[in-house]
């Protein structure tokens, strides 16, 4: 015990190691992004449809939309992408890693993203669909034209924290050996033996990409802001 | 000549509701008509059921003869395809109590939004007419500001323009001053009088009973679901002959 302590103590941070290492990190966080970004576009497109599902006045639309939010929102992502990567396969749908990860991801966002989009619609005044009416818009046209643009403006503070999570759930992909971020400072941790400075580096990473995100999404606010 | 509007035996319920007990009504081309009455008569949804914002479960309403919303055929009663309606919409124009612009488009955008997408003109033309209708309202100099940086009595005046550039058969009002402060009113009373001496057909559902009487041809009265009353201003407001058309002008303010 008093052994253990000294020995954590006498521990001498040396980034030397990991920095010979970075480009794999840098390689692994470029995964990560792409992981992400199609998974939450894919998850974008799902969350659309499901969220005008879950405000539908038609049950045999609203009702399969709860369901699936209520299922999907109430799994642990982890347990899901496993379940994809080993139980799909004995059913008999074989994807590789990846497209294994990135699938579980979007239908996992597809949840998050229509209670965040759902949030926005229920905020827009039915008034909005009645002059759209009145001037003779289709309801498609009123959706494209109105309803999301206004949708939106109004979810992106929201969104914005969605996708940050959803970005940072890649590192999630470690488990089925995705080699994206952290699965590389995992390696590079059993490599190096650098353990304090492996993780730091990583967390690092992780917070820069994050921080990055973030500013991305309040200039988008900014430049979708309506002037008034 | 058939009349531009004809509505007959208009029924609409809210569940067990009755709201409208059939209403009967006729309205040539041109026509200036205010809708008055006390709040729950009807006068709103009657107006609502003409472009379809609100569904009616019997009776029919011809606009120029053609049936709006609902077709019968081997005597059952069926909504007609929404790509028909939405068609039949733009036969009418509409300003809303809250105006309803889109908040995230300019004026100008608003006025263009349903002629390129309903009426499939070029972003170009488009303009040209926004343009037209925007000084038309007197808000020409505001076609590039959002309706956040309108006051209401604009807001209004661009809800107008952008529901007249579509050149409806005809114009429904549904108390298009009452969300506005009095002294935002009469500039957009005053853009209703121009389209009147235009010849404008215009169904005007008002609280506003000096200007109903100075600018209607004739005057309905709704009460309880139905029309109570109805004729020339003059006589409806001087000489009202029911009791409940009375004892509503007594509890209104005429100014």
């Amino acid at each position: 015990m008093f052994h253990e302590t000294a020995a954590s103590m006498t521990y001498s941070l040396n980034f030397a190691a990991v920095w010979r290492s970075f480009d794999l990190l840098l390689e692994g966080l470029a995964l990560s992004l792409g992981l992400a970004f199609v998974a939450i576009l894919i998850g974008c497109v799902i969350g659309l449809v499901t969220a005008f599902g879950l405000v539908s006045g038609r049950a045999l639309l609203r009702k399969p939309a709860g369901l699936y939010v209520t299922v999907i929102r109430n799994t642990p992502i982890l347990v899901l992408v496993l379940f994809s990567y080993f139980a799909l396969p004995e059913l008999g749908v074989r994807l590789g890693k990846i497209e294994s990860f990135v699938a579980t991801l979007a239908i996992y966002s597809g949840a998050y993203l229509a209670e965040v989009f759902r949030g926005g619609l229920i905020a827009i005044p039915p008034g909005q669909r009645e002059a759209g009416l009145a001037i003779g818009l289709t309801e498609m046209q009123i959706r494209t034209s109105i309803i999301i643009p206004l949708m939106l403006r109004s979810v992106l503070p929201s969104l914005g924290s969605t996708m940050i999570s959803l970005f940072k759930d890649t590192s999630l992909a470690a488990a089925i050996a995705v080699p994206e971020l952290t699965f590389e400072a995992r390696k590079i941790n059993v490599e190096t033996f650098r353990v304090i400075e492996t993780w730091i580096v990583a967390s690092c990473l992780y917070v820069a990409t994050c921080s990055l995100l973030a500013a991305l999404m309040r200039a988008a606010e900014r430049r979708l802001a309506v002037p008034r | 000549m058939t009349n531009l509007l004809e509505i007959r035996d208009l029924h609409k319920r809210y569940g067990t509701v009755e709201v409208l007990k059939g209403v009967d009504c006729s309205m040539r081309q041109g026509e200036v008509i205010s809708i008055i009455g006390s709040s729950g008569s009807g006068k709103t949804t009657m107006l609502r059921c003409i472009n379809m914002l609100e569904e009616f479960q019997g009776g029919t309403i011809a606009i120029d003869g053609q049936e709006i919303g609902y077709e019968t055929a081997g005597g059952a009663r069926r909504r007609k395809p929404e790509r028909e309606i939405a068609r039949q919409r733009a036969l009418t124009g509409m300003a809303f109590q809250q105006f309803n612009l889109f908040p995230h488009m300019t004026a100008a955008a608003n006025v263009m939004l349903g002629l390129v997408k309903v009426k499939k003109m070029s972003r170009d033309e488009a303009m040209v007419l926004a343009e037209k209708w925007l000084d038309r309202v007197g808000l020409l100099s505001r076609k590039d500001h959002y309706p956040g940086q309108l006051s209401g009595g604009q807001q209004q005046r661009v809800a107008i323009a952008r529901a007249i550039a579509m050149n409806p058969k005809l114009m429904l009002f549904d108390e298009v001053t009452s969300a506005l402060d009095p002294e935002l009113v009469n500039e957009v009373l005053q853009v209703i009088k121009g389209l009147a001496e235009d010849g404008m057909s215009m169904l005007i559902v008002t609280h506003e009973m000096r200007f109903a009487y100075e600018v209607s041809s004739r005057v309905i009265f709704m009460n309880q679901g139905r029309i109570g009353e109805e004729g020339d201003p003059r006589e409806m407001f001087l000489k009202p002959k029911t009791e409940r058309l009375a004892e509503f002008l007594k509890t209104s303010t005429f100014n």
